[in-house]
């Protein structure tokens, strides 16, 4: 067996017990073709979905495909600027990355047309008056500064209407909710839409 | 062609904390794996393969950690793979173990899950900027809050459940010795005080970070019953199920998904489970946000819509309730997040082996243990029973 001995320059050193290697990524998105015509819609400050079918649920934004219908979904339809609060949530905790000057409303807002609500920032009203129900509308940054991200957006405020209170939060669409036992009873597949021809799960 | 039947047979965890800056990640593990070896009193050289699950790569910041953790684990010369299904890895990692001695391709499969959180920042690694998309994301939080506000909005449920939960599961993980938290001080006013995170989700109502492990040792009928017969009580793995659904589409339901209660079905037909409420006697389920106690309760099948925050408002799911609910603490004590799944499984097992301890629920011969992973869209589950099926 070989002696091993630590340098006599080291003894009395510190042991090393971690160390800090900050790792960081850069790479290239490809949008694809859904996207970049949602992004130059926006560049427009127009704010465009898509759909499988005329009568099939729209997409905001528009990811290429029905995942229900597992449909590609081709048809382009131009969407409002004013939408609902769906819900949302108060954020007051900072972290290493976060770039938010806290607290910040984020809210789930189901624009008139779509059928899927998107996040984004609420201004405007103080964060504990903002609800569910709520109607707000798009507030775009100046002209010069529109650029292909829904960041071109720089918040929804309150648009002054009366609160919607059938707003459709997930699943509420379909009565219990898609996974609630009634009954006792499990749901099935067959309460969402049939995924060959489209058309409208039971309902409960 | 039946499946073999299979029982779990070794179980071991590390202590959780918020830095085991004491061992390596392969330390770690082998900590674990080690003592779930030695629970089924086998050595490395009993086991025919090994199966690791983690959470993604970011919470730690190393590439396929699986990899070099091969040798602390005893893979030399054996199959090994990893599994991913975020959150719930820990919990299909333990069913794809199963899956692989229930299919009669081997007979003992050591399953290993972790995460050392202290190593990177989570938050960070959950709140990456999404291309062309406002920088709002602030962790499983501030994507899980909005659903639990909804979830409260639907079931009229009042405010303090959450709070209810919080104070049960850090109530329970004072008995459990491997709980990161022990929280002695811990009262419903300090959980109310705490800071508000993600309105509605307070701090104390929230898992949190941590460093740690879980192993089992998964064998067939013939290892089970000799284990048996030496006095050491299987878990008879009695169904396993897992299902996904899409993130973004305009028929899910993010507050009780479809998939979940898919999932629960599957795994109780399985286990020939008519009625859960009666014939489940405890359930550890993956609950990092109180609020997803009573939400949990109702996508699987314990509670009718509106009525989950119902069981726990009237103590239902405390240790000594009907149903008892994350008796070791939950995720809300520890949640090292790859293993956070699985650590709900291995619970499951102790309770049908009696070997929970302090956390025992006396009699508990069936048990349910699930975990979830992304936007709520991936889950795993498995019901275990003390007695062969």
């Amino acid at each position: 067996m070989v002696d091993i001995r630590l340098p006599e320059s080291l003894r009395g050193v510190e042991p090393v017990r971690s160390v800090r290697t900050p790792a960081q990524l850069d790479y290239e998105f490809t949008a694809g073709d859904a996207t970049s015509r949602f992004l130059k819609g926006i560049t427009e400050k127009r704010i465009i979905g898509q759909r499988a079918t005329p009568t099939s649920r729209v997409y905001v934004p528009p990811r290429g495909a029905d995942p229900e219908l597992g449909a590609a979904t081709p048809i382009e339809v131009e969407v409002a600027q004013t939408g609902t609060v769906t819900s949302f949530c108060v954020v007051n905790l900072a972290f290493y990355g976060s770039v938010m000057e806290i607290p910040y409303t984020s809210a789930l807002i189901l624009l008139d047309g779509a059928d899927l609500s998107v996040m984004h920032l609420i201004q405007e009203i103080p964060a504990d008056q903002v609800r569910i129900g709520m109607r707000v509308e798009a507030v775009w940054r100046d002209d010069a500064d529109i650029e292909p991200t829904l960041e071109s957006i720089k918040y929804f405020r309150p648009n002054g209407e009366p609160d919607d209170p059938n707003v459709r939060i997930p699943g509420e669409g379909h009565g219990t909710g898609l996974g609630s036992w009634v009954g006792g009873v499990a749901p099935t597949e067959a309460i969402i839409r049939n995924p060959r021809t489209g058309e409208g799960g039971e309902v409960r | 062609m039946g499946k073999e039947r299979v029982a779990v047979v070794g179980i071991g965890q590390t202590k959780h904390q918020a830095t085991r800056g004491d061992v390596s990640m392969a330390g770690l593990v082998r900590e674990a794996a080690k003592r779930a070896l030695d629970d089924a009193a086998m050595t490395w050289a009993d086991i025919d393969a090994v199966v690791i699950g983690k959470a993604p790569d970011f919470f730690e910041g190393v590439m396929m950690p699986e990899l070099f953790l091969s040798d602390a684990l005893g893979c030399t010369g054996k199959p090994m793979f990893r599994v991913h299904t975020a959150g719930s890895v820990g919990g299909s990692t333990a069913i794809v173990a199963a899956q692989l001695v229930q299919a009669g391709i081997h007979e003992r499969v050591l399953t290993v899950a972790f995460e050392k959180q202290s190593e990177s920042e989570a938050m960070w690694a959950l709140s990456l900027p999404i291309p062309f998309t406002p920088p709002l994301h602030a962790g499983a939080g501030g994507y899980f809050a909005p659903h639990v506000r909804s979830y409260i909005r639907r079931a009229k449920a009042p405010d303090h459940i959450g709070m209810l939960v919080a104070l049960k599961d850090r109530q329970n993980g004072l008995k459990n010795p491997y709980a990161h938290l022990h929280e002695h001080d811990i009262t419903f006013d300090s959980i109310k005080d705490s800071m508000m995170l993600w309105d509605p989700i307070r701090y104390a109502e929230t898992c949190p970070s941590s460093d740690g492990a879980c192993a089992l040792v998964i064998g067939n009928e013939s290892v089970a019953d000799a284990a048996a017969a030496d006095g050491r009580k299987p878990a008879w793995i009695k169904g396993t199920a897992m299902r996904s659904e899409p993130t973004l589409s305009a028929e899910r339901d993010t507050v009780i998904p479809l998939a979940g209660a898919l999932c629960a079905a599957d795994v109780y037909r399985q286990a020939g489970i008519t009625d859960p409420r009666r014939d489940v006697d405890c359930v550890e389920m993956y609950v990092p946000f109180s609020w997803f106690e009573p939400m949990w309760l109702e996508n699987l099948g314990f509670a009718e819509p509106g009525e989950g925050w119902k069981l726990t408002e009237s103590g239902v799911t405390a240790l000594d309730g009907d149903l008892p609910v994350n008796m070791s603490g939950g995720v809300l004590c520890t949640n090292p997040i790859g293993a956070s799944g699985m650590l709900r499984f291995a619970e499951a097992a102790m309770q049908v082996r009696g070997t929970a301890g302090e956390h025992q629920v006396d009699g508990a011969r069936t048990a349910v243990g699930h975990a979830y992973g992304g936007g709520s869209q991936f889950f795993a589950m498995w019901v275990v029973g003390s007695d062969k099926p």
